[in-house]
């Protein structure tokens, strides 16, 4: 048995075989062994590729460590296949290296037709070129021992072979395997026990090289949730009793684990007929005193806009989720990107200000629903949490949070509201002010679109309209006054400083921990507010010679400036060159995929070729 | 919290109208959202609704400024999108009695899908439709239900084609529970309606016919000088018409608002507006029932089942 620090697994499947399951499992058993875990989907670009194709990988990679993981890691060095055709999607984006012990389904060299046959046999021939160590698993003729139908089995049987290859708890597994099956069915239930039993013991007896990975230490209990799920949870330990949404990926699904659990905390989830009217449902609740919030993605923020301009102009707390995923229009629906930055911030026509965060890890999911909740209260306004399809899908072990009543929004106050107390009552330092919640006596006001004064009341004059604006804007300022600044990864000075947001704050780290190490001068900043910035970061910058930015959106290449004579940057960029007015740069790429170490790496050693003095 | 559900009591001073008037309309003379104005003040009024109780929300256009014209609570929204927030506002908040303007541009037209989905929802609240068969705020421009060949600003050379039916449209979605039609120069059944409208447990939608002094000025001209072209309709569970109305309607057909086919059928016939109750079923399903459930959960019971759903995710 090899002692491991970390391993990153993959099961790739044709789409319907089941590896996602097979992944899930895998890495919900790796953390309740106490592993860290960050798990990412493997998606097909289609629903239902053809069988055997080389785009058509369905599957989860798994990255299990005894220590917290925040990334999903470069290379693989274990893949379990059930073909060898799905592996070359995988070796396309660079999955695989030397070394990487692939697992593979044998049963396509005994295929009725010839042409499968040879596949198989060059594919393994090159595999092995390429130095992968082949394993040849009769998958399918075990399983056929036990059960007729492989095709629903056959996940499992590798389940129980994954077991074994990495020494797993076989209580906890089987724990696991009751919690899925016992619904269909004792019949079902005894059927999988056995084929996971199966495949252990088969690889027990064939594959004698196994591994573990020892559990991270730290203490305290943890819970293993992918993005969404923690999304949906924060929502309720926010005390959101109101979700209005409208179908979208890769957002749905956190309505999904909403619409099961929300109605035993008291809330509702509204599947609107549409994105625009998801929105207007979602302010009507939170104008009549509740807090209401909407899940969507790139698409559904494009029909959101105006209704986001009203809850700005009318201040209307309320959170939209945007769970991003690649664009333009409907782009890559399943896939990450950070590419609605700039929409966020400026869709809304007219000067609409709003509060936007971004959580860095599927953990930051969960708090980031309550501080968004309170947020949009105190400012009394539209919120705005930029998650993505990484987080989305991932799994990740973190610690329980612990809830009480003070995530929670307090009950509506229904008590007279004070007399000649205007509904807009601006404080001139911040602008915020406190809203009459209709069943409030004396507090009636009629809430509009249209420019107005402190008390509601349409108003075109220039004077009103200015100073409702810039009342508007003061609270972003002021909020922003009152925020800690940023935490820096690495040291307070030096030559390079790379800036990221969003899902990629693990593995812009784990380069900047590797290049430190070789002896670059390099720290790495991660943003969670974007509108407002955190105050301070004018300093960071500052401190460092040369800065840059990673991100997973689209910018030209610098060759553009030489030969078009322009040069458009990514979105953060653009941003912290307008408020820094340094010459920022950046590596930004939309492979729709999430960013690897490895990737960060070269981007920062191809931005910045020479290495400078600290 | 304790008063969310409970019944508003009449008050020691019982509400006058002018506990419910706010700004001065800015609506043109002659303009039909004054009548609608004077009917919806008496119903508050007659029903005693305590203003803070009371929201009225609306989209945009000259009708939909009506929320200022009231001092209850009102939100006066987007183009088209009365009905979200409206359902919004109803979802949570059982207490409240809802309003909503709209008029034929930003119901039947940018709104036209929240409309229909809004009917199938049933959700609990009054719904007046300001049909002037024409766009007042923005200048003359054609409107769903600007009849064929109407000059306006967008179609100098006439409506191409004809009208959208709002009744027929209403009356062909699932779910509906209370449509009926009045005009804004019959004052007592206009009031008459908007009360009927109010009492019933469901989204009721009124579309009142009248016109704009200034775009449409003689669209209903031919059923004022000859009100044979009106269908007055009656029956003991109908709209109960005043003798105004009775004297002036002689053209009257006994209709049971129960009967939808029959109800779809007056919509057919071109040539006569039926005015009154076209349909009425106070026990169709209603969303607002489902999705106020919970709110009253005391923050002590939700803590316990957001714990009890995080264990689910232990490791």
């Amino acid at each position: 048995m090899v002692e491991l620090k970390e391993h990153i697994v993959e099961i790739v499947s044709d789409s319907g075989e089941g590896a996602q399951t097979v992944g899930q499992v895998f890495g919900t058993l790796c953390a309740k062994m106490g592993n860290g875990i960050w798990t990412v989907e493997i998606i097909p670009a289609e629903i239902e590729p053809p069988a055997r194709s080389r785009a058509g990988a369905s599957g989860n990679r798994i990255r299990l460590a005894n220590r917290p993981v925040e990334n999903m890691g470069d290379e693989a060095q274990v893949v379990v296949a059930f073909n060898e055709q799905v592996l070359y999607s995988r070796i396309d984006v660079g999955a695989y290296t030397s070394g990487t012990r692939i697992y593979l389904e044998s049963k396509w060299q005994n295929h009725s037709q010839e042409s499968v046959r040879l596949e198989y046999t060059q594919a393994v021939a090159d595999f092995k070129n390429r130095g992968y160590t082949v394993f040849e698993i009769p998958m399918e003729e075990e399983c056929l021992k036990i059960f007729s139908d492989v095709k629903k089995g056959k996940n499992i049987w590798v389940l129980g072979m994954l077991c074994a290859l990495y020494n797993r708890d076989l209580d906890i597994a089987h724990h696991e395997l009751k919690k899925r099956f016992e619904k269909k069915g004792p019949e079902v239930l005894s059927k999988n026990l056995e084929l996971f039993e199966a495949g252990y013991h088969w690889a027990h007896n064939h594959l004698p090289e196994t591994f573990s990975v020892p559990k991270d230490p730290a203490p305290g209990p943890k819970i293993v949730t992918n993005g969404n799920q923690a999304l949906a949870l924060g929502s309720m330990a926010a005390g959101f009793e109101l979700c209005a949404m409208y179908p979208i990926t890769p957002a749905t699904s956190a309505t999904h684990y909403l619409a099961n659990a929300f109605s035993r905390v008291g809330g509702f989830i509204h599947q609107a007929e549409d994105e625009i009217a998801a929105m207007g449902f979602a302010l009507g609740a939170s104008y009549a005193g509740k807090t209401a919030l909407t899940f969507t993605s790139g698409p559904g923020l494009a029909l959101k806009t105006e209704f986001m301009g009203l809850a700005v102009m009318a201040e209307i707390p309320v959170v939209i989720v945007d769970v991003q995923r690649g664009g333009p229009s409907t782009g890559l629906p399943t896939r990450v990107e950070q590419s609605d930055l700039l929409a966020a911030l400026y869709a809304s026509p007219g000067d609409a200000p709003k509060v936007i965060m971004a959580p860095s890890n599927i953990e930051e999911c969960y708090h980031m629903m309550i501080t968004a909740r309170q947020i949009a209260e105190q400012l009394r306004g539209p919120v705005m949490v930029l998650s993505d399809a990484n987080l989305s899908t991932g799994q990740q072990a973190y610690t329980r949070p612990q809830v009480d009543a003070s995530s929670f929004a307090p009950p509506i106050p229904q008590t007279p509201w004070p007399e000649g107390k205007p509904a807009f009552d601006w404080d001139p330092n911040t602008g915020c002010s406190e809203r009459p919640i209709p069943g409030q006596k004396g507090g009636a006001y009629r809430l509009t679109g249209l420019a107005h004064d402190q008390n509601s009341k349409i108003a075109y004059t220039s004077a009103i309209n200015q100073h409702s604006t810039e009342m508007r804007s003061r609270k972003l300022a002021s909020f922003r006054k009152n925020l800690p600044a940023p935490t820096l990864f690495g040291p307070a000075q030096g030559d390079v400083l790379v800036i990221g947001w969003g899902s990629t704050r693990g593995a812009i780290e784990e380069a900047v921990t590797s290049l430190q190490s070789e002896g670059y001068s390099l720290s790495s900043l991660h943003l969670r507010y974007l509108s407002p910035f955190e105050p301070g970061i004018e300093q960071i910058i500052a401190s460092f010679q040369r800065v840059m930015t990673i991100e997973i959106n689209y910018s030209d290449p610098a060759s553009f400036q030489e030969e078009f004579g322009m040069r458009r940057y990514s979105q953060l960029c653009m941003l912290l060159r307008s408020l820094t007015l340094r010459d920022i740069e950046t590596w930004s790429r939309v492979p729709g995929i999430p960013l690897t170490p490895k990737m960060v790496r070269q981007g920062i050693l191809q931005t910045f070729p020479v290495r400078g003095q600290a | 919290m304790s008063s969310m559900n409970s019944t508003p009591s009449t008050p020691a001073t019982p509400y006058t109208l002018a506990d419910y008037k706010g700004l001065k309309p800015r609506w043109c003379s002659g303009c039909g959202d004054h009548a609608v104005l004077s009917s919806v003040l008496k119903v508050c009024q007659t029903e005693q609704l305590p203003p803070e109780q009371t929201v009225v929300v609306s989209g945009i256009g000259c009708s939909s400024r009506f929320p200022h014209y009231m001092s209850t609570y009102g939100f006066h929204g987007l183009h088209g999108r009365a009905f979200p927030i409206a359902c919004g506002v109803r979802s949570r908040r059982p207490d409240l009695h809802i309003f909503v303007a709209t008029g034929d541009g930003d119901c039947l037209s940018i709104g036209a899908s929240h409309w229909l989905h809004a009917i199938r929802y049933n959700m609990k609240m009054t719904v007046i439709l300001f049909d002037n068969n024409i766009y007042g705020l923005t200048k003359k421009q054609t409107s769903p239900t600007s009849a064929k060949g109407l000059a306006s600003n967008t179609h100098p050379e006439g409506n191409l084609i004809d009208p959208l039916d709002p009744l027929a449209v209403t009356l062909g979605i699932t779910n509906v529970s209370f449509v009926a039609q009045t005009v804004d120069w019959l004052p007592g059944h206009l009031t008459d309606t908007l009360l009927a409208a109010h009492r019933h447990p469901g989204f009721s939608f009124v579309r009142v016919l009248q016109r704009c002094p200034h775009f449409t000025a003689d669209v209903f001209e031919g059923c004022r000088r000859d009100p044979t072209l009106l269908t007055l309709l009656v029956h003991p569970q109908g709209i109960p018409a005043d003798e105004r109305t009775l004297e002036k309607l002689s053209n009257q057909v006994t209709h049971n608002p129960a009967n939808l086919a029959e109800a779809r059928a007056l919509t057919q016939d071109t040539t006569h507006y039926p005015v009154g109750l076209l349909y009425h079923n106070p026990n169709a399903d209603r969303y607002d029932l489902s999705s106020a459930q919970g709110a009253n959960l005391s923050t002590h019971e939700r803590i316990d089942v957001v714990q009890k759903e995080i264990d689910r995710f232990l490791i």
